[in-house]
């Protein structure tokens, strides 16, 4: 399958994550929409990892080359893992204390 | 190793007086340390071979610094300065209160070890490192001990000069990254090879860095207030000894590293300085306030000097060297005599002064001398360093010389305005109550005068101290 | 001959060092006995050097090196030749006489202030030894600012006066403005001679052109015009009389005041290969003699007058200068030292006797009162007014005769001016001594001869007025007679070598004397006459006797000229331009940053889809940065 696909469908899905972050309110949306764009990353690490792997093989066929993409995407799931925990973590502790999770209602960094 | 002596007596001194407690004991401390630095600086400066004025240890050997210090003709003047105002000014002002007194003598002997370390550093970055030591403790003590306007005062004298340091800085980057052998040695720096539109442009890095310091016009209106709200006995610091420094760095850091670009803007120094030096002197003729018009009249002299350094002759620059220290006496001595009235008599307003002659009339004379000193009558001291200085001048450009001597007449106007207004006339109702002052302000006066004095009849052995640093500016030109 | 030179200086120094150090636990009698013994010893020392000079000629010893650097050094040496010798003489001889006749007239000050006024006296004397001794320009100047200095201290001697400390800060710094010309003198020297020594100079005199001497020389002479009370620089020297009045003798009238003179007289060959400057000095000094004269015709006070007459006889002198009559002008600064320190001395007796009176209205009749003042007063009159053969009239006469010789113009307002001399001097001396007296009764009953102290050095002075011409007499009555001209060739040969001398005839200069001697009678006459019987009346004088009344009006001018605009300026420049302009700007750009600040942080609003929204944006714009047109177009039409 051409390598423009998965380009086409990465960009569609870091699209809308950024544009469901800049314009829901709601922080668990906000939260999705951030697993959205991480996971767009690591589908576009995956492909040019294989891609590039394939493009190896042609010259060498034992060469490991271009798997360190896929390497990556593993820590960017723990670490993405990690994030959800402690963030949702906090937003329930948010809503248990002000019964909202509207970001707009939060914006207590500013005073 | 006299050098290393003369810096570390100081900080040594310093760090100690920050855990006394008891304020006599603080003064007490200070005044012995700055009496042990004194000492040091005459055998130095009079007894001890050449050899032992030089110290050299490595330092930073990564980025070509090495901890050099070297006395010659200038710094050790400038030492001996250094050294001779700290127990002048400490003995000045044992009278006076300070509160944490521990601290405030320990930033003050800091501040002693950074300008002696400006004095006798030989390598740029160690010379940065002490321009800075005794900026930072100025800083504080003013914004701590100042007057009511401190705080606003202090910040933009700190803004002010450091601003200038760091222009300094990174002209001091540009030349390390053109030496020859990628040093901070100052002989490196003078055998730094700039293009001339590049030694141009980081001559005015450093000049705005010195001219802040000096000050010269139009850089000078930190000054004016610093003095005023400063306590007296920093004020004493930062007219006598630290503008000096400027001096100085014109002198060592300047001239010889951007010989071309200091003749090529020699004109336009000079002008700015023949400016600043007509404009203070007739700005102080309309002073009313003590400590202003010494800050004024300073602005006046120094301008003086900036003049004679770039004039460039060999007349000019001794009287420069006899003058910093000359400058540095006198000025001390009219500080003494502004902070005694004001301690004593809690205003330092003209025109609420008047009769003093009646009521303390040895203070009169002994002000009368600072003030004689101060319009450079012959035979005080300051009449050598202004002779030759203008003498300078007139040898590079009679005109300039002309207008800026124009500032003997104002500089007696506003001098006897001063004395008359202080000294003569009837008492009014706060001088009614004044009396003689404490006997150590009286002796701190009568060792200026003596000084002012014998530097006035027979000025020579200072003159042939500097003579060296006068040849090797003139070298390198 | 050397170390007796040292001497000289020393003993005033000495005498000002124990007076003012001890001036709290010396008495009077002691104070009185170290200020007068220093001089004294000073002019026994001075009448030996004065002798060895006049036997073996002058020359010069050096103390130390005052000031050496690598192209120029300034020794501190002194010079005693015939020209020093003779102001050697005169400063200290006039000057034990003053102090003398000070130990009884300052009597009523307290022990302190006494011993001060006795140490600023000395000091004077020192400096102005300093200043006449001095071997080069440098000396010369510290001496200038030295008795600049006591003429300063001693003229606000009363202190608590703040208009006697006006006058002494006025004078001061119009000495200084003086000054100011004669250090750019000395700086042109130093720069196209390298040295300033007098011997050095005048022996490389041809090595600078005309219009180095002629800027040297006019620069020298404002130093003189400060220090010797020319027009434009006068106005200090009637002021200085707030000063006690043994000072205004000594300082503003014998010494100090003839300095400019000095200078000049030592500067000779200067000034003779300089004409233009030789003119404007003669021009200068005839304006000011005929000018000061024209004051001198109105005032009422004793002191005033006598200081005009001073500002206009200083005129003469300078006349002289220009005219190259070298030897005439310091014949006269010494015979005007003789009868002005007279004069000073009899109007102090006056002023002692009338307790501190000064106004003459109301004085009248006091020659039954005070003899010997009296005569003394009236010798000095004589003198001064030039009626042969008191000294004023040999000095006078010389002085004008080389002014004809100038130029004739310059020999009859020259004589104009000694007109009103004598009518001014004789007004002066009726008014004071003839007629009745027209003080209150209280003034009258205290009326009396002063002490021997003061009257001794008022017999001596006279003695001096009206025989001290006869050194100088001219060569009309007798050849060969003018012994102060012989020996003051040696100073002068340089001078005498180059410039032509003509002399009018003998027929001519007969008929000069005799007709400005017979004008001179008449006015005196008609002086005596016309205030013999004056009574004060309240009357508003206007016009020209106004305008005299008022010294011209020339203080007034100064004011509105240079004083007041130069406050203006400064006002300007403090409260303008120092504070809204410089500090203004410096301020300004704190403030910009703050207020740059200020704004910035509206930005931070705390929303943070505002922050990520300006995070995605900025991301894309540096994409669009960083791929620039065609690498962007390139990546797209690879990946579409």
């Amino acid at each position: 399958m051409p390598i423009q696909y998965y380009i086409y469908l990465c960009l569609v899905l870091f699209s809308i994550g950024i544009i469901g972050v800049l314009t829901r309110r709601n922080a668990i949306i906000v939260f999705m929409c951030v697993e959205l764009m991480l996971n767009a990353v690591n589908l576009l690490l995956v492909a040019f990892s294989k891609m590039h792997h394939a493009a190896a093989l042609t010259l060498n066929p034992a060469a490991t080359t271009g798997i360190e993409g896929q390497l990556f995407v593993f820590f960017i799931m723990v670490v993405a893992a990690a994030e959800v925990s402690v963030g949702l973590a906090i937003i329930v502790m948010l809503y248990r204390n002000t019964h909202s999770v509207d970001i707009n209602f939060l914006n207590r960094l500013k005073n | 190793m006299i050098p290393v002596l003369l810096i570390l007596t100081p900080l040594v001194t310093g760090l100690v007086s920050l855990l006394l407690k008891q304020s006599e004991t603080a003064k007490g401390w200070a005044l012995l340390s700055s009496l042990v630095s004194l000492i040091i600086a005459i055998a130095g400066v009079f007894f001890y071979p050449k050899q032992q004025l030089v110290f050299d240890a490595a330092w930073l050997p990564d980025l070509g610094s090495r901890f050099a210090l070297q006395m010659d003709g200038m710094g050790k003047m400038l030492c001996l300065l250094t050294a001779v105002s700290f127990p002048v000014i400490f003995l000045a002002t044992y009278r006076n209160e300070y509160r944490n007194a521990g601290r405030f003598y320990a930033l003050m002997l800091l501040t002693q070890a950074g300008l002696t370390g400006v004095f006798v550093a030989t390598d740029a970055l160690l010379f940065y490192f002490f321009w800075e030591l005794a900026l930072i403790p100025v800083y504080f003590l003013c914004s701590i001990w100042g007057g009511e306007r401190r705080i606003p005062v202090t910040f933009k004298f700190f803004i002010y000069t450091f601003i200038g340091s760091l222009l300094m800085l990174i002209g001091i980057l540009y030349v390390y990254f053109h030496t020859p052998d990628r040093s901070f040695a100052m002989h490196s720096f003078y055998r730094a090879v700039l293009d001339a539109r590049m030694e141009n442009f980081v001559f005015w890095l450093f000049f705005i860095a010195f001219a802040i310091k000096m000050p010269v016009f139009p850089f000078h209106t930190w000054q004016p207030d610093a003095y005023e709200q400063s306590p007296t006995a920093v004020t004493m610091v930062l007219s006598g000894v630290m503008v000096k420094m400027g001096i100085f760095a014109v002198i060592r850091w300047l001239l010889p590293v951007f010989p071309h670009a200091s003749v090529h803007f020699a004109d336009v120094v000079i002008v700015l300085s023949v400016i600043g030096i007509l404009y203070a002197s007739l700005i102080a003729i309309r002073q009313d306030d003590f400590k202003r018009l010494i800050a004024y009249s300073s602005i006046a002299h120094i301008g003086l000097m900036s003049a004679a350094i770039f004039a460039g002759k060999s007349a000019g620059l001794n009287g420069v060297m006899v003058q910093m220290f000359n400058h540095g006496i006198n000025v001390i001595g009219l500080w003494i005599v502004a902070d005694a009235i004001e301690q004593q008599l809690g205003t330092r307003k003209f025109s609420e002064l008047g009769g003093l002659a009646q009521k303390a009339p040895a203070l009169a004379v002994l002000l009368a001398v600072m003030a004689f000193a101060n319009i450079a009558l012959p035979l005080t001291n300051a009449f050598v360093g202004e002779f030759l200085m203008f003498n300078g001048l007139f040898q590079y450009n009679m005109w300039m010389a002309a207008v800026a001597c124009i500032s003997v007449i104002l500089a007696a106007v506003y001098t006897l305005n001063m004395v008359q207004k202080v000294l003569y006339g009837s008492t009014g109702s706060i001088t009614e109550q004044a009396g003689e002052t404490a006997p150590n302000v009286q002796w701190a006066l009568v060792l200026l005068a003596i000084g002012i004095m014998v530097l006035g009849v027979y000025p020579q052995p200072m003159i042939n101290l500097t003579k060296d640093s006068v040849q090797a500016v003139l070298v390198n030109r | 001959m050397s170390k007796l030179v040292f001497l000289v200086p020393l003993f005033p120094l000495i005498g000002f060092l124990a007076n003012g150090l001890g001036r709290r636990f010396l008495s009077k009698p002691a104070v009185s006995i170290i200020g007068c013994g220093a001089i004294l010893a000073s002019f026994v020392v001075s009448l030996v050097l004065f002798f060895d000079v006049k036997a073996n000629g002058g020359g010069t010893s050096t103390l130390f090196n005052f000031i050496s650097v690598d192209n120029f050094s300034i020794p501190f040496a002194f010079q005693v030749d015939q020209l020093s010798s003779l102001f050697l003489l005169i400063i200290t001889g006039i000057g034990f006489l003053i102090h003398l006749y000070s130990s009884a007239y300052m009597h009523e000050e307290e022990p302190q202030h006494f011993g001060r006024y006795f140490a600023y006296l000395n000091l004077f004397v020192f400096s102005m030894l300093l200043l006449v001794m001095g071997a080069n320009y440098v000396i010369m100047f510290i001496g200038w600012e030295g008795v600049g200095l006591c003429s300063y201290l001693l003229i606000g001697f009363w202190f608590k006066n703040t208009n006697y400390n006006y006058a002494a800060k006025k004078a001061f710094v119009m000495n200084r403005i003086g000054d100011l010309g004669f250090l750019l003198a000395v700086f042109w020297l130093i720069f196209r001679l390298g040295t300033v020594s007098y011997g050095d100079v005048f022996a490389n005199v041809s090595k600078l052109s005309t219009a180095d001497i002629t800027a040297v020389t006019t620069l020298l002479f404002i130093g003189a015009m400060g220090k010797s009370a020319q027009i434009p620089l006068y106005t200090w020297l009637p002021d200085a009389m707030a000063g006690p009045t043994p000072v205004s003798a000594l300082i503003h009238a014998a010494t100090m005041v003839t300095a400019g003179i000095y200078m000049i007289a030592r500067s000779n060959i200067l000034y003779t290969l300089a004409p233009a400057t030789q003119t404007l000095v003669a021009v200068t000094g005839l304006a000011t003699a005929v000018f000061a004269a024209t004051i001198a015709l109105k005032q009422n006070d004793i002191k005033k007058v006598l200081a005009y007459s001073t500002v206009s006889q200083l005129g003469y002198m300078f006349l002289g200068l220009g005219a190259g009559a070298y030897t005439g002008a310091v014949f006269h600064v010494m015979t005007h030292a003789f009868f002005k320190a007279l004069l000073f001395l009899g109007a102090g007796s006056v002023i002692h006797a009338m307790h501190h009176e000064q106004d003459i209205r109301k004085m009248g009749g006091l020659k039954k009162y005070l003899p010997i003042t009296h005569i003394t007063f009236l010798l000095a009159c004589l003198a001064i007014a030039g009626i042969p053969p008191f000294s004023g009239f040999f000095s006078k006469d010389e002085i004008l005769v080389a002014a004809y010789a100038k130029n004739p113009l310059f020999y009859y307002i020259g004589v104009a001016g000694a007109l009103m001399t004598a009518f001014y001097m004789f007004r002066l001396y009726t008014l004071t001594f003839l007629g009745n007296f027209r003080g209150t009764h209280e003034q009258e009953h205290h009326l009396h001869e002063s002490p021997w102290q003061m009257t001794f050095p008022l017999i001596v002075l006279a003695v001096l007025s009206v025989l001290g011409g006869f050194v100088g007499i001219p060569e009309l009555f007798a050849a060969n007679a003018h012994s102060l001209e012989h020996f003051l060739e040696p100073v002068f040969a340089g001078s005498n070598a180059v410039a032509e001398h003509h002399h009018p005839e003998a027929s001519q200069e007969w008929l000069m004397l005799a007709g400005s001697t017979a004008a001179i009678v008449i006015v005196i006459v008609l002086a005596v006459r016309l205030y013999k019987n004056y009574q004060p009346k309240e009357e508003t004088s206007a016009g020209l006797s106004k305008a005299l009344e008022n010294k011209w009006y020339v203080d007034e001018l100064y004011d509105a000229l240079i004083v007041n605009p130069l406050n203006a300026l400064a006002g300007f420049l403090k409260n303008v331009v120092e504070k809204s302009g410089i500090d203004g700007i410096v301020n300004g750009a704190g403030r910009l940053v703050g207020y740059g600040s200020r704004q910035l942080r509206l930005l931070q609003s705390g929303q943070v889809g505002n922050y990520i929204l300006v995070m995605v944006l900025a991301i894309v714009v540096f994409i669009l940065i960083w791929f620039n047109d065609a690498t962007i177009t390139r990546f797209f039409s690879k990946i579409f």
